[in-house]
């Protein structure tokens, strides 16, 4: 008995455990309302299933949230740019995949030439933001605002102000699924994006810097740690992201579509770098955390879907939850209930 | 009326993860009495400002204070405040981009209607300021001021509060004694006024000339409280250490009369920066330890982080062991051998919320470059050698090096220099806010890093550390270097004439 309390308390004490509880209880939360949510079939060879849907449409957002999570950690600020830099990137590959013709029914140019373009489209993005913050130490909210607001006029002109349609069954794998793979692409996408950016924190001391500079870039820089180089890297990886993460969503619907390509989803992967325990301040962080929020994020969306809500109510819904959620990990609220129960037991006391 | 009590803590307890911070401490303050609270580091002299203040609860025990009935606890430094206990902290808590009169009066502004009257704050903050015998432009901002004014701004706001109690924590850290002088003056005035004053200070002089009553405390526990003048220093000394009374005087300088002819280490010609510090020409051999000296404000850190590359330089050139370098940033003066333990622990040493074993390694791994990474079993074995070697006292090597004693902190960042095997080390007040104890440790260290052959430049404050661990002396006046003082020369006396400018005591 003693044992099982103390792993309970092991258990509740680490980091992640809050942000996987919140997880768990908005699944859970199903089972009340939705009991085949977590029926899982197979049509065409393919998964399907509101459970599988949360995982791959999860993808493109935790794919955002690993980027948006090093940003935040290294300069204490977000990348407000990450929806627009995905519709940059969709509209770089389909303007090279369809070679400026607004429908294609095949290639234009080899597969591999657009991806390559889009992820650099990307990165070049993450440059300009990194530049502006790290060298001309502007606010990377004011920085990042720039290409928020520029970037689908961007993608339009690009894509000549029309949605560029690439009607190819290969193009549509990233988005979908390959033949013979009963799960969805875009759930090895980010499973890739996130186990090659563990390896990367680990395998060089990225991490380590990362951290170092979020908490106090003055001794960093006293210590021979060059932050404004930190800091500019890391808007590059997160501009990197966003551009994996715009490939997927442009292969999802096989088209560029400036204007919708991942829309406000920069303020959703914000609030799943907070919803994983990470402080938005800079400084110490969770990859996993991170990627936890991202899933719950997605997870609460369809299950007010799979529960009949209308689409245009959803925000209120996922307001109501986020702000419980994030009250529950609020260490305030944990002082004041601390405060209450102990308040109640010196009333006993006294009685 | 004197010896009416104001403060009573009585059987206070409290425990962090691993450490008991307090046990059982009682502790009295009467009116108008100044009461200096003695310690070493991690003695629970912070913890039990704390308990008080309301910053951190307390497991069992009672306070009481003269017009509250029952037993008081704070849960706030606001909820203090209220209950007539105002606190000025070692590390000034002030917003730097508000200017002076906000300060002093945030949170409590003079009001009409809920607007604020800037001219009647403006006016009051001016004869506040001016009771104080401080001269200045309340409306400009903070910032604008030393660290030294931006502490006296924190004690005048502190004492404005008409608080029943005050506490002062390490306040004179940072204060010159001109300005230490003002302090005492002004504490001495609300001691008449019927102030109770606790005095937390690692000064044994300052203790001496303003404390009524001394109250010591070791590892978490009251050691008793004493009257000042029935307890000699080195009792008190001795009380602290909780050993015999270790003189601190008798560290000894073996390489005393040593012909300091070792190879030049830095060598320094014309180095300067425009309105900070005017070119100067430097050399430092083997073994040796330079110290700087100068009043507040000289260009003694200014000097030491030009050499750096904390600021970049403008002229000069410099060579270190024998070969040119071009310092532009610290990374190129660490790459020669060069470490540097600044003045501000807080703001430019630690790195807060990581462990004890990321804070040690970090200077060495960036040395050794960011795809090079040490194992997790490396940097384990090097903490842990670092902990013991330097005597840190810390749970273990993973607790965030926040939660550690300002002293262990401070050894944790020189483990950090320490473990790059410089060949030269700057320590600008290494020692500042410091207990007696881990002082000494300091002292000795350095001592013992320059008979193995290192060069190591001090900055100091206090003379008399300054002449139990340096070998020569440099010393500063208005930005600028205006002599050196040789081994042979070096005593309280020439050191006031070199600073004052030779005309000092004739």
């Amino acid at each position: 008995m003693n044992k099982l309390i103390v792993f309970v308390k092991k258990l509740t004490g680490t980091r992640l455990f809050l942000p996987l509880f919140c997880l768990v209880l908005v699944l859970l939360s199903n089972l009340i309302k939705t009991p085949t949510f977590f029926q899982v079939t197979i049509k065409n060879g393919v998964l399907y299933g509101y459970i599988i849907d949360v995982i791959n449409r999860a993808s493109d957002l935790v794919i955002l949230s690993v980027g948006m999570t090093m940003v935040v950690a290294a300069s204490g600020g977000t990348d407000i740019s990450v929806g627009a830099v995905m519709s940059v990137a969709g509209a770089v590959c389909c303007y090279i995949l369809a070679g400026g013709l607004q429908t294609v029914n095949e290639f234009q140019n080899p597969y591999i030439l657009g991806v390559l373009a889009a992820v650099f489209a990307g990165m070049l993005c993450g440059c300009f933001n990194g530049f502006l913050v790290a060298k001309m130490k502007i606010q990377p909210m004011v920085a990042t605002l720039i290409l928020f607001t520029a970037g689908r006029g961007m993608a339009q002109l690009i894509t000549r102000g029309q949605i560029t349609y690439i009607r190819v069954e290969s193009y549509k794998m990233l988005g979908a699924s390959i033949p013979g793979i009963p799960v969805p692409t875009p759930v090895f996408v980010a499973l890739l994006v996130v186990i090659l950016t563990y390896v990367l924190l680990k395998k060089t001391t990225l991490g380590l810097y990362i951290q170092t500079v979020g908490i106090n870039s003055r001794a960093s820089r006293l210590m021979g740690i060059k932050s404004s180089r930190i800091i500019f890297l890391s808007y590059v990886f997160c501009g990197l992201c966003a551009g994996v993460s715009g490939l997927v969503a442009s292969s999802r619907i096989y088209s560029a579509d400036a204007n919708n390509i991942g829309l406000n989803l920069e303020l959703d992967a914000i609030l799943a770098v907070a919803l994983g325990g990470n402080s938005l301040g800079g400084g110490k962080f969770s990859l996993l955390g991170s990627v936890i929020g991202a899933y719950t994020i997605q997870a609460l969306s369809t299950t007010l879907y799979a529960m009949g809500v209308s689409p245009d109510q959803i925000p209120v819904y996922k307001a109501i939850v986020v702000v419980i959620i994030v009250a529950l990990q609020s260490t305030e609220l944990k002082k004041m209930a601390k405060r209450y129960q102990t308040g109640r037991e010196v009333g006993k006391k006294v009685a | 009326m004197p010896n009416e009590i104001v403060l009573a803590m009585r059987s206070i307890s409290k425990t962090f993860p691993g450490v008991q911070a307090l046990d059982h401490v009682d502790f009295t303050l009467r009116r108008g009495e100044i009461h200096a609270l003695m310690g070493e580091n991690g003695a629970g002299k912070s913890t039990l400002i704390k308990v008080l203040t309301g910053v951190e609860e307390f497991e069992s025990g009672e306070i009481t204070i003269d017009g509250f009935k029952g037993n008081m606890i704070n849960h706030s430094p606001q909820e203090a405040q209220a209950h007539g206990i105002s606190t000025v902290y070692q590390e000034v808590n002030l917003c730097p981009n508000l200017s002076v009169a906000e300060n002093l009066f945030i949170g409590r502004e003079p009001k009409r209607a809920g607007i604020i009257e800037w001219k009647t704050m403006n006016k009051k903050a001016k004869d506040l300021m001016e009771s104080l015998d401080i001269h200045i432009d309340v409306t400009r901002a903070l910032e604008n001021y030393s660290i030294a004014l931006q502490q006296m701004f924190a004690i005048a706001r502190a004492v404005d509060m008409s608080a029943k109690v005050l506490i002062l924590d390490e306040p004179t850290s940072s204060l010159d004694d001109n300005e230490v002088e003002k302090l005492f003056r002004l504490m001495n005035r609300l001691k008449s006024e019927g102030v109770g004053i606790i005095f937390v200070t690692h000064f044994l002089e300052q203790v001496y000339e303003v404390c009524d009553k001394i109250t010591v405390l070791r590892n978490g526990a009251l050691v008793g409280e004493y009257e000042t003048e029935k307890l000699p220093r080195v009792q008190l000394v001795a009380k602290m250490m909780g050993k015999d009374f270790d003189d601190l005087a008798a560290i000894k300088k073996s390489g005393e009369a040593k012909e300091r002819s070792g190879e030049l280490v830095i060598d320094a010609q014309g180095i300067g920066k425009q309105g900070t510090i005017k070119p100067y020409d430097l050399k430092v051999r083997k073994g040796e330890v330079i110290g700087l000296t100068g009043l507040l404000g000289s260009g003694r850190s200014e000097l030491a982080r030009s050499l750096y590359g904390a600021d970049k330089p403008d002229s000069g050139a410099l060579k270190v062991n024998g070969r040119p370098v071009s310092v532009a940033a610290p990374l190129d003066a660490m790459m020669a051998g060069m470490a540097y333990l600044p003045e501000n622990r807080k703001e430019e040493g630690i790195v807060a919320d990581l462990s004890v074993r990321d804070n040690l390694i970090l200077a060495l791994q960036a040395k050794k470059g960011m795809f090079r990474p040490f194992g997790r079993k490396e940097q384990e074995e090097l903490a842990d050698k670092y902990i013991e070697l330097l005597q840190i006292k810390t749970a273990n090597r993973e607790t965030p090096v926040k939660s550690l004693s300002g002293g262990n902190q401070q050894k944790v960042i020189l483990g950090r220099w320490l473990l790059t095997d410089p060949d030269f080390l700057i320590l600008d007040e290494p020692t500042r806010g410091i207990d007696v104890g881990t002082k000494t440790e300091i002292q000795k260290l350095v001592v013992k890093l320059s008979e193995e052959g290192k060069a190591v430049m001090f900055i100091s404050s206090e003379v008399e550390e300054m002449l139990r661990t340096c070998s020569r002396m440099a010393v500063l006046r208005d930005g600028q270097k205006v002599g050196e003082l040789k081994e042979g020369e070096l005593d309280q006396n020439n050191i006031m004439k070199a600073i004052a400018g030779g005309a000092g005591d004739e």
